[in-house]
């Protein structure tokens, strides 16, 4: 079992009052709080060890390089993936989309291909696609969704076909907090050889991941949503992808050998990490992804869904509020919204209360419109939340009614 | 007439009596909810400011030297923070307008609802009033 209160104590900024009480914190699907360990690592490596990596031959640049290696190897046992070098670090799960829209678009995808994504896509899973649609002229489909916030799979027949060239699916949505069953996906889309990506920002945090089981072909997550540092991600992909795929960027560390004439590439995975990568970044995630292992996935996921349940239900008895998707498995991020009440003045008024949650889009347009509506307010928590914290922003909730009424 | 300076500080009087942020709401919920209702042929794509989470119409028309806007917004916080935008900058001339900065905003506490990332079109809602005033400025030769 999870030790809420000692989880708590490592994250330092849960402490802090902001206008009358600690913070209550149910924006973890834009960014998670980060623990002491990070914190202190990212500090360590800064004041003691700071040089290049891959290129310095002396004690510093070694021990960086070492550091760098092993927050490799960690992420490659986290997500369980078969090589080390199929772990690509990148800035973020946006980058890591459009490496792979750019590089595998570049190898793979010619006039009148088909590109398959859902309409609960964050942004980040639907530009790229269509940059890459604009460049090669090639065609983006939608898998539709149901009303309870669900992909529709009566209909993954009719969508993915054998002119699709790739399928860009939400582990999660950002939005409604829907677990999509991406083993079904990625079993239908073999079945027709067609690769498909996972885009696992809300993903990673929250459910297992194990991309061999999965049998994902490239797998995307942010860091920063997952306890480690900003302006790093990760890329996985397998093997035989990313070695059919030409590089996304040029720079150093990613060429064997450099003439005017010809450049020959560096091996993977440094054959898409080019110039100077953020190291630190890296190594602080390698820090983040071993205290979510020391806590334990299963501990933390069981009391994941027992907040979740918990906000769920109490959201449910109150007769003013309308949530938007009610799937049948989800994460802890519910979006919603109170009768009359504009989702912007509901965000406001609960930010004076100590609250913070996210309001408006949320970056899936499309979503909200096939919803009607404009915006939502959504909470998300994770393991550091409480009961406690729920029971406020329930009161809260109501208090807001009251008062605008 | 009274100048926007003078505008402003009875806009900072009139907050000062509030002891928390429940009564500075409650009162910008109330300002919003009186004013006058919107003219809704106004309410054109011309005239929409789009924030990232809420939405602001301005209309304008200028009559005898000054210049009266008209404005709604779907969110009620932002709402209300039109009711006071509105009057500081509505029935001023143009030159006045553009000299004119919502400085009380600022002092009322209420300034992080003017800052470019908060996306509820306010920022844009000023610019665009200045537009409006630059604009007529040119055109009569102010």
């Amino acid at each position: 079992m999870l030790d809420v209160s000692k989880v708590r104590s490592c994250f330092p900024i849960l402490n802090q009052v902001l206008y009358k009480r600690p913070i209550v914190y149910f924006d973890n699907a834009a960014t998670t709080q980060k623990p002491n360990v990070v914190i202190n690592t990212t500090t360590e490596y800064y004041t003691k060890y700071n040089s290049n990596i891959h290129r310095g031959v002396y004690y510093l640049s070694e021990k960086m390089t070492e550091a760098y290696n092993s927050a490799r190897l960690i992420v490659k046992k986290f997500i369980n993936a078969k090589n080390v070098h199929e772990i690509i670090f990148t800035s973020g799960t946006t980058e890591s989309i459009n490496l792979v829209a750019f590089s595998f678009g570049e190898a793979f995808i010619k006039e009148g291909d088909e590109i398959v994504i859902s309409l609960m896509e964050h942004h980040s899973n639907i530009v790229p696609w269509q940059m890459l649609c604009e460049r090669k002229k090639a065609k983006l489909k939608v898998l539709p969704i149901t009303f309870s916030g669900e992909l529709d799979f009566s209909l993954l027949p009719v969508i993915i076909t054998d002119k699709t060239k790739i399928v860009a699916i939400t582990h999660v949505s950002n939005t409604m907090g829907t677990v999509n069953n991406i083993k079904e996906v990625i079993k239908y889309a073999h079945s027709l050889n067609i690769p498909v990506l996972i885009d696992g920002a809300q993903g990673i945090q929250h459910q297992n991941v194990n991309v061999q089981e999965l049998d994902c072909d490239f797998y995307a997550f942010s860091g920063h949503k997952i306890y480690g540092p900003t302006g790093i991600g990760v890329l996985y992909g397998k093997e035989k992808w990313l070695e059919a795929m030409p590089p996304y960027k040029g720079g150093g560390d990613m060429i064997k050998t450099v003439t005017f004439e010809k450049t020959t590439y560096n091996e993977l995975p440094f054959k898409f990490e080019a110039g100077t990568t953020n190291f630190i970044g890296a190594i602080g995630l390698g820090t983040a992804l071993k205290f979510v292992e020391e806590l334990g996935k299963e501990n933390i996921f069981e009391y994941e869904n027992q907040l979740s349940n918990y906000l769920l239900n109490k959201l449910l008895e109150l007769d003013f509020v309308r949530i938007i998707g009610l799937p049948e498995k989800r994460t802890s991020i519910v979006s919603f919204l109170i009768n009359n009440i504009h989702h912007f003045d509901v965000g406001m008024m609960l930010d004076k209360m100590d609250i913070a949650v996210r309001t408006g889009s949320h970056c899936t347009q499309p979503l909200l419109k096939f919803f009607g509506i404009d915006g939502t307010v959504r909470a998300s928590l994770t393991f550091y939340n409480t009961f406690d914290e729920i029971d406020y922003f329930i009161e809260s909730l109501k208090k807001i009614k009251e008062l605008f009424s | 007439m009274k100048t926007t300076d003078e505008i402003q500080k009875e806009i900072v009087e009139e907050f000062e009596g509030f002891e928390d942020w429940i009564e500075k709401y409650n009162y910008l919920m109330e300002l919003a909810k009186n004013l006058p209702p919107f003219d809704e042929k106004y309410r054109k794509k011309e005239n929409l400011i789009e924030g990232c989470q809420s939405q602001v119409w301005l209309g304008a028309e200028y009559k005898d030297g000054k210049l009266y806007f008209y404005a709604d917004s779907d969110a009620l916080i932002t709402k209300g923070i039109i009711a006071l935008l509105l009057r500081i900058f509505s029935g001023q001339s143009p030159n006045d307008i553009l000299q004119t900065e919502p400085w009380c905003i600022d002092k009322i506490g209420l300034k992080a609802h003017l800052t470019p990332t908060r996306s509820n079109g306010l920022v844009s809602m000023i610019k665009q009033i200045k537009m409006y005033a630059l604009a007529y400025k040119t055109k009569y030769n102010l």
